[in-house]
């Protein structure tokens, strides 16, 4: 006010709030640049690009017997294969009329009925099922068993019971011959 | 006087004299921890918890940065190089068992002193900043020591990691987005480990800079006493130093009595032997168990089912899942609305004859809790799981409001004096006009 030269007396509120305004632009400048240069700290955390560019995952499925299952890796992810048999692909079939927490028809979950794929890890909290194993629990529906907090899957890997929100997720995957299946 | 004598002694030293000058940190400590801090004259054992919480944090420091030294943050050498802590490493058992059992320790020093205010009231006006900052450090503890559980990569490390992030799936529309950012992949692995690392190393000087804060706040006003009734002058204080120096000290010395038979003759007591079985992405354990200290919360959580009663009236709002992670953390964060919540002008319980009964069930309730957050959740440990989490917040949001209103608390002495004295209004009154 009194050092400054040079100020017309009339321009008081004009300087007021030319300098409210500098000091708002500032502010907002600093926070937004603050927040932009944040972001690049964060997305680092993002999946890196070696972590990205997955890898699908061949499968040969010659030596799955017929009620047999076999556990593959998927970026990093165990993927349950199993050879279904008859009797679990009818009871699947008769399980689409039932009512189910996450309502899915057999026939969308696999690509041939004979061969059902997904993600080996329980849509709760992450723990991998039990069931692809002889001897292991397979739950109250035949399919399979999380031991953490006891979801039960059906024999089309769907949540019929238990604390998991959602079914046993199917990858992508496509048959390259009869015998062998390409995931991801 | 001698010590005071000692003091200004003390403060005559040519060194001292120049370095106060510039700076004056003597008498800043002297004001914090000496002296020059006027303590309540009456306070008991459960004032010792603080300053040994203090301790804890400093003895993890010191280990954990040697430990630091040893450690290989990878998927392909972390459980490894913790083996040859243990076998190679001069020491390295001593240091890495003292590191494991003072987490414990820690936590059961700061849960004592968290129960401690909540009995004596110590979260109230004009406290709550420094009770509010409190919380804070428990919450950083909690990350903390959840990170540091993880970097043995055995099993117990990875499943824990596992369940634990998957609580953020929960989180309505981005759910699967933000589980990713967090592991920097498709399941916890390498990248994962490496920032838990990091962030396990960073956390501990966060909560010391909380720590440091939560000392200012608490010399604004001073410590609170078992009466719950203000100073009202120099009658009712003596010098920290050296009244509760020494009997810090004191209360130091048991505490290592006992931390020492843990370190030297139970060093896996509070631990899980999977945790000695190195982790594998491709096989979950039969039963996966938090740390104790974790439990009462983890049970929390896992009474959220879709059967449990409490969640029935929100059921169309959201997933039993997202519901459990909203009270497994709405738990911690309601204790720091306790001084609002707490109606009672009265601080302390020891004038409180209703609260003083529902503090203990609210104890009682808190370690039921724990207990069912170790057993698998069958059976009827569902049903006193749920009950227990609906009393957590029932004690809470209920009884803590209404007891203020409905209480009629037993008469306070006129002043902490006279809490000990037995004098009556009148005799120690004059001072209090200071």
């Amino acid at each position: 006010m009194s050092d400054t030269a040079n100020t017309p007396p009339s321009s008081k509120i004009d300087e007021q709030s030319r300098r409210d305004f500098l000091l708002v632009t500032t502010a907002t400048v600093g926070t937004v640049g603050t927040a932009l240069a944040v972001w690049p700290l964060i997305d680092s955390l993002n999946p890196a690009a070696d972590t990205l560019a997955l890898a699908t995952t061949e499968v040969d499925l010659t030596p799955i017997e017929e009620g047999q299952s076999i556990t593959v890796v998927w970026q990093g992810k165990p993927v349950f294969v199993r050879h279904r048999t008859g009797a679990e692909i009818d009871q699947a079939k008769k399980d689409d009329a039932e009512v189910l927490p996450d309502p899915e028809k057999d026939a969308d979950r696999t690509v041939r009925p004979k061969w059902l794929v997904m993600v080996g890890v329980c849509t709760h909290l992450g723990c991998i099922p039990l069931g692809q194993k002889e001897g292991e629990p397979k739950g109250e529906y035949g399919g399979w068993f999380c031991p953490c907090h006891g979801s039960h899957y059906d024999t089309s890997g769907r949540i019929r019971k238990g604390p998991a929100p959602t079914n046993l997720p199917v990858p992508k995957h496509e048959f390259l011959t009869d015998t062998t299946i390409k995931i991801g | 006087m001698s010590e005071q004598e000692n003091q200004s002694k003390f403060m005559q030293n040519g060194v001292v004299k120049w370095i106060e000058h510039r700076m004056p940190i003597f008498s800043f400590i002297d004001h914090s921890v000496g002296s020059g801090y006027p303590t309540p004259r009456n306070l008991s054992y459960w004032w010792n918890f603080g300053s040994l919480a203090g301790f804890a944090l400093v003895i993890l420091i010191a280990t954990g940065v040697v430990l630091a030294m040893h450690y290989t943050p990878h998927t392909d050498h972390a459980f490894n190089s913790i083996e040859r802590i243990m076998r190679d490493v001069n020491g390295g058992w001593l240091i890495r068992y003292i590191h494991m059992n003072m987490a414990s320790f820690f936590f059961m020093v700061v849960f004592i002193h968290i129960f401690r205010g909540m009995y004596y009231g110590s979260y109230k006006y004009p406290r709550e900043l420094l009770w509010i900052i409190g919380v804070l450090i428990l919450l950083a503890m909690m990350a903390t020591a959840f990170m540091g559980y993880v970097l043995p990569w055995g099993q117990m490390s990875y499943w824990g990691a596992t369940v634990i992030t998957n609580l953020f799936s929960a989180v309505p529309v981005f759910g699967e987005e933000v589980v990713q950012l967090l592991w920097g992949g498709f399941i916890v692995d390498n990248a994962t480990l490496n920032r838990f690392f990091s962030l396990h190393y960073l956390m501990p000087f966060v909560i010391l800079g909380l720590v440091v804060v939560h000392i200012w706040a608490l010399h604004t006003f001073g410590s609170n006493n078992p009466t719950g009734i203000d100073v009202k002058g120099p009658q009712d204080t003596i010098p920290f130093h050296p009244y509760f120096t020494i009997k810090d000290l004191y209360g130091m010395g048991v505490f290592l009595l006992i931390f020492c038979f843990f370190v030297f003759f139970a060093p896996n007591y509070f631990g899980h032997p999977d945790n000695y079985i190195m982790a594998d992405p491709l096989t979950t354990p039969p039963h996966i168990v938090p740390e104790w200290y974790f439990l009462p919360f983890y049970a929390i959580l896992r009474a959220f089912t879709p059967e449990f009663i409490l969640y029935l009236p929100i059921s169309w709002l959201m997933s039993a899942k997202l519901a459990g992670v909203i009270a497994m953390f709405a738990a911690v964060i309601l204790l720091a609305l306790l001084p609002w919540l707490d109606t009672s002008r009265v601080r302390s319980a020891k004038y409180r004859p209703l609260y003083r009964w529902f503090f203990w069930i609210f104890v009682l309730d808190w370690l039921i809790l724990g207990l069912c957050g170790a057993k698998p959740a069958e059976g009827y440990w569902i049903l006193i799981g749920q009950a227990a989490t609906a009393y957590y917040f029932i004690h809470l949001l209920l009884i803590l409001p209404l007891l203020g209103l409905i209480e009629r608390p037993s008469k306070t002495p006129d002043s902490i004096t006279a809490s000990v004295t037995g004098e009556q209004a009148g005799s120690a009154q004059p001072q209090a006009a200071e």
